[in-house]
This record gives C-alpha cells, structure tokens and sequence, in this order.
C-alpha cells in the first residue's frame, strides 16, 4: 500500500504527531502539555508557511 | 527506629533503580510503553499512537529503512535515527520492508519519518526514565 501526500499535507501530518511528542515529554502538567503541543504545532506549521514563501521570494 | 529507615530508603534506591532500567528498555521496545507501565495510560498510548503512526505512514510513502552496515556518516545517522523505534525497526528489517522507492517523490518523506519516529522514540524513552528516578511526575 503506497500513500502519496502532498509537500503540505506531510508537514502538517508531521507537526501533529511531533507536538503530540513534544508537549507530552517536555511538560509536567496536562495544561501545560496541551499549550505546549499547541505552540509546537504553531510554530511548525508557521515554520513551513514562512520558508515555502521565503523559498517563493528567492526564486523570483 | 534509625535502622528501618535506612533500610525503608534502601529498599525504595532498589525499586526505582529496576523501574529506571525497565522503563527505557520497555519504552525503547515499544513506543509509549515505559509510560504505560508506570500507570501514565494516556500519555503512554497518545505516545505510542504518534510514534507509530509516523513509522507506518513513512513505510508507507516508501521511504528507505536504514542498516547497520557502516557507509557514510549521513548512513550511520540514519541508521542511529531508525533503530529508536524498537521494535517497529526490527519488524521492518525482519518482513524486507523499507527498500525506499526512488520513483515516488514522497518517498524522501518517508524515509524522514521513519527517522523521526525513532528519535521521537528517544525522547520518550528518556522521558520515561526520568518519570522512573522521580525526576518528573
């Protein structure tokens, strides 16, 4: 069985589950681990939204 | 009365001392389970959901499993990376899994995943180790 994802759709799959590791092994207490995982994902996600346009701008 | 307090700490060094071995091992093995053992269920199974969830879709997006056979150093790294997953890397050399597949273009993210997944596992395993020495809660 073969899955094919798109560049985006592989990022964001990728950001889920590492924030999920993330919050879990970095914080003490539920609260913190879900803000934590949140900010996580955050900054994956805007990570990945910033180089694509970065890349963008460079090409041009 | 000084006596069995002694005593009452030695037995205490010895138990956390098997659980601070058994927990990483365990943890190493399969994913989120040095947590489960020691009665963290759900951050033992989001763990073990997350982490296998990354291996699985990275084998399925035909990524490329890593041996120990020496190469370069960006082998040996990879390899290093892989075999965190435990007992999901031992299956995959086991059943020839994980050749990679130059011809899709998502398969460079697959073999990142498979990666990632093992060093993820890593962190969990140390994170369970630290639960073990009472470092955490």
């Amino acid at each position: 069985m073969t899955i094919i994802l798109n560049h985006f759709s592989a990022a964001l799959v990728f950001s889920i589950f590492a924030s999920i590791v993330f919050g879990i092994t970095h914080k003490e207490t539920t609260r913190d681990m879900v803000r934590y995982g949140l900010y996580c994902f955050g900054l994956f996600l805007g990570g990945v939204l910033l180089a694509g346009w970065a890349m963008w701008v460079l090409k041009r | 009365m000084a006596n069995s307090t002694t005593e009452k700490s030695k037995a205490s060094a010895v138990t956390v001392s098997a659980m601070s071995v058994l927990a990483p091992a365990i943890g190493w093995f399969i994913p989120g389970a040095g947590h489960m053992i020691q009665k963290r269920w759900i951050r033992g199974v989001l763990l073990f959901i997350s982490i296998v969830a990354l291996f699985l879709l990275g084998l399925a997006m035909q990524g490329r499993i890593y041996k120990a056979n020496g190469g370069d150093i960006l082998d040996i790294l990879g390899f290093v990376g892989d075999v965190g997953a435990g007992a999901l890397y031992i299956l995959t050399l086991a059943m020839d899994w994980g050749q990679g597949a130059i011809a899709f273009a998502t398969a460079d993210y697959g073999t990142k995943f498979l990666i990632v997944a093992g060093l993820l596992n890593f962190i969990a395993v140390a994170d369970a180790y630290h639960i073990a020495i009472g470092k955490k809660q």
